[in-house]
């Protein structure tokens, strides 16, 4: 029952790209074929779908390229409103047409805080006038996210709140979890949960272990993540709410994760895309990019991750794009803002473990597609006739060098600076308008 | 030889000294060789040279210190360096801001050499990336100190004529010291068997993998010991539960003549300094014949003047 702002229509003529290598997770396709774009809806998919039989229709030549759905981000950070210096909702849609996501879920960690039924309304008419894509708002679970009150589920639910969160802390309290659980239940709402045990991960700022030991910096255990976890599913079994762990970054947590499903509890988790393809002693000297909640951890959970998410047990692979100017980055690393931007870079990233022959292509899109919107419920992240059609088009190929200064974000803060990718985005549309175009 | 024909003999290739960790055993034995001649030129009336006539050494402190801030300072000076101090006393609100700031700022006044203690680990690699001179950490939070490593080498060279197979036993508050990281990096360097003592909530994470062996008893860590090196212990570390109450602490980790007993009778006892007697260490221990804490002093300035001369060569002249 998401609600949105429809954006008026640009589309009369059909649109069918044609040529492609289709890939839709959700129905397990993966044929050459085309798709037929009529109002801004899918009309028709797959391999009938040729020049031939357009007929007047603006026609695109997908060269043998992979379409597929757009992608969904379920966790990340706008600075609008409040912090917009950092991010505007109209640079955050940019920078996720460039990187093929269609649909962005922006966390509720903004100025004023998003818990009020007034603020989900500014952020989906800022969205539908300024924003590229797809833009849904999260609600906060407790008010300004003190973990003290909490908001109005249903209101903020009914307004067009996608789920609930208490942003980059866990809820500490556990008769408040309990409660806002149950409440949550009443109204099928979806809880998303940063995993974070405060009282242990005190003082931390990075992964504890050796490579903390060597740099003199105080450590956050893989505990603070697990005792949350447990916590957490032990109220969910108690309460039956719908619960997703917003990142898990820790073999320990996948262990968790997978008896929790095996016992039939409706869990799910995402892993960010950093968990997936870096780890601490991507840190080296102290690079504060690299610092982000939960702190990267040993290559054994990075590859722990990668394994969670070729088997289906890791559910969701979101960006945490996370905006921070400079001067909240350039200090010394305990006391640096943590996150790093990754709406744009999250696709090619994620295809380094497609490269690497660790997931394959579709599993890999349905972590970034189908199962978020099936979480979120949203009709997006599928090539079916009548979903809207947001749509990315990629060469899986084309090598890439990340260039900060190119990207779209306002803040230049990511950890893939420089580094060498391979696959590119060609083409993104967003209800069967191009918002993002290579050739241009 | 002189302290200038040692100075060119060897080659340190490094612009900064930013940590032990990454240096060669001949880079540290070449600074310790040069430290010697150092200590030679201190115990002489004539102790100025001009090595560093006309150049210009800031210390600049973000944190309280006392010997290390003036044996910089008299290392500078010896040297023939105009020598000026800068403390730093910053609210934690504005830390980041100030550092980097002030980076630029002295930058601008042209310095050829900083010295740089601050509260932060990585803070004074950090500043080391905004300044166009060399830069000498003096202390980062919980990460470095290397000029105590290398004063602490120098003299257990002095008295034991060598590092190489030496047990040496740092026992105390690991977690939040800097100069447990240097001395283990250094010592691992030059062969010594380094044993680290202490209650489990004040021994870092892995340590282990820092190559050392790891003791939670007094009695056993210092068996056969050649070395004693206390740390010292803050008074907070009481009230953020790592250890109960100071007799407890004394009781189980301070050195007094029964855990010394353990070590070899000829055994140096050490502390980097200010001690808290009757806390880590027993008052008449800390003044006993073995104890070398006051000679750590006077090595202090010497391998101070040994690091100025060796960065002094890459400097750049008109």
């Amino acid at each position: 029952m998401a609600m949105t702002i429809e954006k008026p229509q640009h589309q009369a003529r059909a649109t069918a790209l044609v040529n492609a290598r289709l890939i839709d997770p959700a129905s397990g396709l993966d044929e050459a074929g085309g798709v037929l774009i009529a109002d801004g809806k899918i009309a028709a998919v797959g391999a009938k779908v040729t020049q031939e039989n357009v007929g007047d229709g603006e026609l695109i030549d997908c060269g043998g390229h992979v379409l597929a759905p757009g992608l969904i981000d379920m966790l990340m950070f706008s600075g609008e409103p409040g912090n917009e210096h950092r991010e505007t909702l109209a640079t955050a849609s940019q920078a996720a047409a460039a990187g093929g996501v269609t649909t962005i879920v922006c966390m509720p960690n903004t100025d004023p805080v998003i818990d009020d039924v007034a603020l989900v309304d500014f952020i989906l008419r800022r969205a539908r006038d300024t924003a590229e894509v797809n833009v849904h708002p999260m609600a906060a679970m407790t008010k300004e996210l003190r973990s003290e009150e909490m908001t109005e589920f249903g209101l903020l639910r009914e307004a067009g709140a996608l789920a609930f969160t208490n942003g980059k802390t866990s809820l500490a309290n556990a008769k408040m979890m309990r409660n806002v659980m149950a409440y949550a239940k009443d109204f099928g709402a979806l809880i998303i949960h940063h995993l974070e045990e405060p009282t242990l991960s005190e003082g931390g700022v990075m992964n504890e272990g050796e490579v903390a030991t060597r740099l003199g910096l105080p450590g956050i255990p893989r505990e603070a993540e697990t005792i949350m976890l447990e916590r957490d599913i032990s109220l969910m079994a108690l309460t039956g709410v719908r619960y997703h762990a917003s990142q898990i970054s820790c073999r320990a947590s996948l262990d968790i994760i997978r008896e929790a499903k095996a016992r039939g509890l409706p869990v799910t988790c995402g892993v960010s895309i950093n968990h997936l393809t870096l780890n601490e002693n991507d840190i080296g000297s102290y690079r504060t990019f690299f610092k982000m909640r939960p702190p990267l951890r040993s290559e054994e959970d990075r590859s722990a991750m990668v394994e969670g998410v070729a088997c289906g047990d890791i559910d969701v692979i979101v960006s945490a794009h996370d905006p921070q100017d400079a001067d909240r980055k350039r200090r010394p690393f305990a006391e640096a803002a943590d996150g790093a931007i990754g709406l744009e870079t999250m696709l090619p990233a994620a295809l380094r473990l497609y490269h690497n022959d660790e997931v394959t292509l579709l599993t890999l899109f349905r972590a970034l597609t189908a199962n978020p919107a099936k979480l979120l419920g949203l009709d997006a992240g599928r090539l079916h006739k009548g979903a809207p059609a947001d749509l990315v088009l990629l060469d899986l190929n084309a090598p890439l060098v990340v260039t900060p200064e190119r990207l779209h974000s306002r803040s230049k803060n990511t950890p893939f600076d420089e580094a060498r990718l391979q696959g590119r985005v060609l083409m993104t549309l967003v209800a069967g308008r191009r918002v993002y175009n290579y050739a241009d | 030889m002189s302290i200038a024909a040692a100075a060119t003999e060897f080659s340190f290739p490094h612009r900064h000294l930013l940590g032990i960790e990454g240096l060669s055993r001949q880079e540290i034995v070449g600074l310790l060789d040069l430290s010697e001649h150092a200590a030679t030129l201190s115990r002489q009336v004539a102790k100025k040279r001009d090595d560093l006539r006309g150049r210009t050494l800031i210390n600049l402190f973000f944190e309280a210190s006392t010997r290390t801030q003036s044996s910089f300072e008299l290392a500078g000076k010896r040297l023939g360096a105009d020598v000026m101090n800068m403390s730093i006393r910053t609210s934690s609100v504005q830390k980041g801001e100030t550092l980097i700031d002030t980076a630029v700022t002295l930058n601008a006044m042209r310095p050829d050499i900083l010295v740089v203690r601050h509260h932060a680990a990585g803070a004074v690699e950090l500043l080391s990336q905004k300044v166009g001179c060399s830069v000498i950490n003096a202390g980062d939070g919980g990460h470095e100190h290397p000029t105590q490593a290398l004063l602490d080498a120098l003299t257990i060279r002095r008295h034991k004529g060598r590092i190489d197979g030496l047990i040496v036993a740092i026992c105390g508050d690991i977690l939040h010291s800097r100069v447990a990281r240097s001395n283990i990096f250094l010592l691992n360097t030059l062969g010594a068997r380094v044993r680290v003592v202490a209650p489990s909530t004040l021994l870092a994470s892995g340590i282990a993998r820092l190559g050392v062996e790891v003791y939670s008893s007094m009695w056993e860590g210092l068996k056969d010991a050649d070395i004693v090196m206390m740390l010292r212990l803050q008074r907070e570390r009481m009230s953020s539960n790592l250890v109960p109450s100071q007799r407890e602490y004394f009781h189980f980790f301070g050195l007094d003549y029964d855990k010394l007993a353990c070590a070899k009778p000829d055994a140096l006892v050490m502390h980097p300094g200010p001690m808290n007697r009757g806390m880590e260490i027993d008052s008449n221990v800390a003044d006993d014949a073995r104890s070398v804490i006051r000679e750590q002093v006077e090595m202090g300035v010497a391998v101070r003047m040994a690091v100025l001369q060796a960065l002094a060569r890459h400097l750049p002249n008109d």
